[in-house]
């Protein structure tokens, strides 16, 4: 399986944990399913959601589940699919903890993880790791990713 | 009578890759009955052992969370759509001495 993602969407969810700092920011993957069993998914665009957890922001996220509900019929619209959700990990790195265990929903999303250290993207391979849930939720099970154009890390400067 | 329901992407591997499908039922819970029986390795994924949705499968009844509205025993009626969204959260812990989450 896999995750395939254009380098500029990549940069987009860095950027957004960046923004969000030291709250935990979070979004929709939005693009196509793996077309088989060793295809990637393939992301089309990150579509940044609103964390509405409101007393614990700077380690939870949840989405407000009528937007997530309209996020859905909107991407159902353009001819896209929610093929995974991406969120931070303000000072942490980016591995699921156990309460993204306990909240996963179903095997075959791609759980994309960013770390966001001191307020900016962690640099290299840290910065992002992609997970699936295993089929008998038991753990997650990290995943390739492929992004094309820019690296998946953040520029030196900016 | 037959309404829409909505399938997630992960869980359209057991609705022969179908976005859509049909299900018939005078209420939700008879929907959701139908849907489960016309797929029945949705089952395993929509409910607890128990026969209870499980805790992070949300249903929408047009805009509707069935929760606030009779749960199953919402009535259908023509051209109405179900929606199966899963509750989405995550996060880590309360920063911990090994700073790990």
């Amino acid at each position: 399986m896999g995750l395939w993602m254009p380098g500029a969407q990549m940069e987009a969810v860095l950027r957004h944990g960046e923004a969000t700092y030291p709250h935990e920011c979070c979004g929709l993957l939005l693009g196509h399913p793996a077309a088989d069993a060793r295809a990637p998914r393939r992301v089309v665009e990150a579509h940044a959601m609103r964390n509405a957890n409101a007393s614990s922001p700077r380690n939870r996220f949840d989405f407000d589940p009528k937007e997530h509900l309209a996020a859905q019929r909107q991407a159902r619209e353009r001819g896209l699919e929610i093929i995974g959700f991406y969120h931070s990990h303000p000072d942490h790195p980016a591995r699921p903890s156990q309460y993204d265990l306990d909240h996963a929903a179903w095997p075959g999303y791609s759980y994309l993880i960013v770390s966001i250290m001191e307020g900016r993207a962690a640099r290299g391979e840290a910065a992002a790791r992609s997970f699936e849930l295993a089929e008998d939720r038991s753990h997650f099970i990290q995943e390739t990713v492929e992004t094309t154009g820019t690296a998946g890390s953040a520029p030196e400067s900016a | 009578m037959a309404i829409k329901v909505f399938i997630p992407t992960p869980l359209r591997a057991y609705t022969d890759r179908k976005v859509e499908v049909e299900a018939q039922g005078q209420d939700v819970g008879e929907v959701l009955e139908h849907l489960m029986q016309a797929h029945p390795q949705l089952r395993g994924q929509l409910m607890n052992p128990d026969g209870q949705l499980r805790s992070f499968v949300n249903v929408y009844l047009n805009d509707e969370d069935i929760r606030y509205t009779g749960s199953k025993k919402t009535p259908v009626k023509a051209n109405d759509t179900l929606s199966i969204v899963p509750s989405i959260a995550g996060g880590c812990p309360a920063a911990v001495a090994s700073g790990r989450c």
